[in-house]
């Protein structure tokens, strides 16, 4: 039994360091289920309700720092369009390699960089409203945009790293991601039901933070909800989970601003 | 950094019922509860909503500590001529945003 027990922990070790294309790193081959169909019909309708959704007002002011003229007369939609229509579909590309540094980046860095390569502006602390405002627009111009990616080999290594913090356990309460998310999801805990953890509608307006967040707090939440040591907003590790979580979510639509509780 | 949002039909007809929208961005801190260390949170919120047509009040609202943050009002009101709407928040230190929308009546 102690034997068998071992050489199964075996075949999981090594299978994780064997994926050899991202068809292995898939998710289970489940159902994809957005976190929407978890809400209750009134939230489903506010987040549906273009006008009242709550992240609306951080999409809204996200447009006014876009259009905003901040260095000579230019401003971010001198190169994106006065509308932001050439940001349309962009959300489900990241976090990808930013070619100039060759580093891993998600679209709150990328705004960033453009604010201090074309703009001379400076570089807005990670969960800053101003930065989340313009996340949210960014992304909600990718609102109802089904999640399709094209696997980038130079990617592996990071889709690698994310897949293996999603499904290693850790904590005081020695849970993975993977065992709440992959095994349970639908199922009751406490008062919730819990999701599949999807990442298809942040930067989101949880109900609980009574704020639009961006993943990584979302993140930070649910490591401190196992008790374990939550890393920064913005670190390596959780942009390679961000990257994961994108393939994961294959099939389902972009909803940012979404509702969450 | 407060925002608003409003919703107002552009066009309506003589006596039909409009429904009229108000969003605004605000903390609504109630004062009861208290940070990690134990601090109290002091009370930051929005006392009353105002909202005239024409300069005829159709709404006034005393807000409380127990309304959630970012409040979002919805009630209706008559089309009677055209002309617009006024929306006014006023928060507990005195400090207003307003808000003001279009509506044509025919």
């Amino acid at each position: 039994m102690r034997l068998c027990v071992f050489l199964s922990l075996l075949l999981i070790v090594h299978s994780s360091e064997q994926l050899a294309s991202y068809a292995d790193m898939m998710p289970p081959p489940e159902k994809v289920v957005s976190g929407y169909e978890f809400l209750t019909v009134e939230s489903k309708s506010l987040q549906d309700d273009e006008f009242a959704n709550p992240g609306m007002l951080w999409v809204d002011r996200g447009f006014e720092l876009y259009s905003k003229e901040v260095f000579g007369n230019q401003s971010c939609s001198s190169c994106h369009g006065n509308d932001g229509e050439k940001l349309i579909g962009i959300a489900e590309t990241y976090p990808k390699i930013d070619s100039q540094s060759g580093e891993l980046i998600n679209i709150e860095e990328r705004i960033n960089l453009c604010r201090s390569r074309f703009l001379a502006q400076s570089h807005l602390p990670y969960e800053d409203d101003d930065l989340l405002a313009l996340t949210a627009y960014v992304t909600s111009k990718s609102r109802g945009q089904t999640i399709t990616r094209d696997w980038d080999e130079e990617l592996e290594d990071h889709v690698r790293a994310g897949r293996i913090y999603f499904y290693n356990r850790r904590g005081q309460m020695n849970l993975s991601c993977s065992q709440c998310h992959n095994d349970y999801w639908g199922k009751s805990m406490r008062g919730e039901t819990v999701s599949q953890g999807h990442s298809n509608g942040f930067p989101t307006y949880r109900f609980e933070w009574q704020h639009l967040g961006s993943l990584h707090r979302r993140f930070r939440d649910c490591d401190l909800g196992v008790r374990a040591e939550p890393h920064e907003g913005g670190s390596l590790i959780y942009k390679q989970l961000e990257l994961y979580l994108r393939l994961r979510s294959e099939g389902l639509t972009i909803e940012s601003p979404s509702i969450r509780r | 950094m407060i925002n608003t949002r409003v919703s107002v039909p552009a066009n309506a007809n003589k006596g039909e019922v409009i429904e009229l929208k108000a969003l605004i961005r605000h903390p609504m801190e109630s004062g009861h509860r208290r940070g990690p260390r134990g601090e109290a949170i002091p009370r930051d919120i929005i006392v009353k909503f105002e909202c005239e047509y024409n300069n005829n009040k159709v709404l006034s609202v005393d807000v409380h500590p127990g309304v959630s943050a970012n409040p979002l009002i919805t009630f209706y009101t008559i089309a009677t001529k055209s002309g617009y709407i006024n929306f006014k928040w006023t928060d507990q230190h005195g400090q207003v945003w307003t808000d003001q929308a279009k509506i044509a009546v025919s």
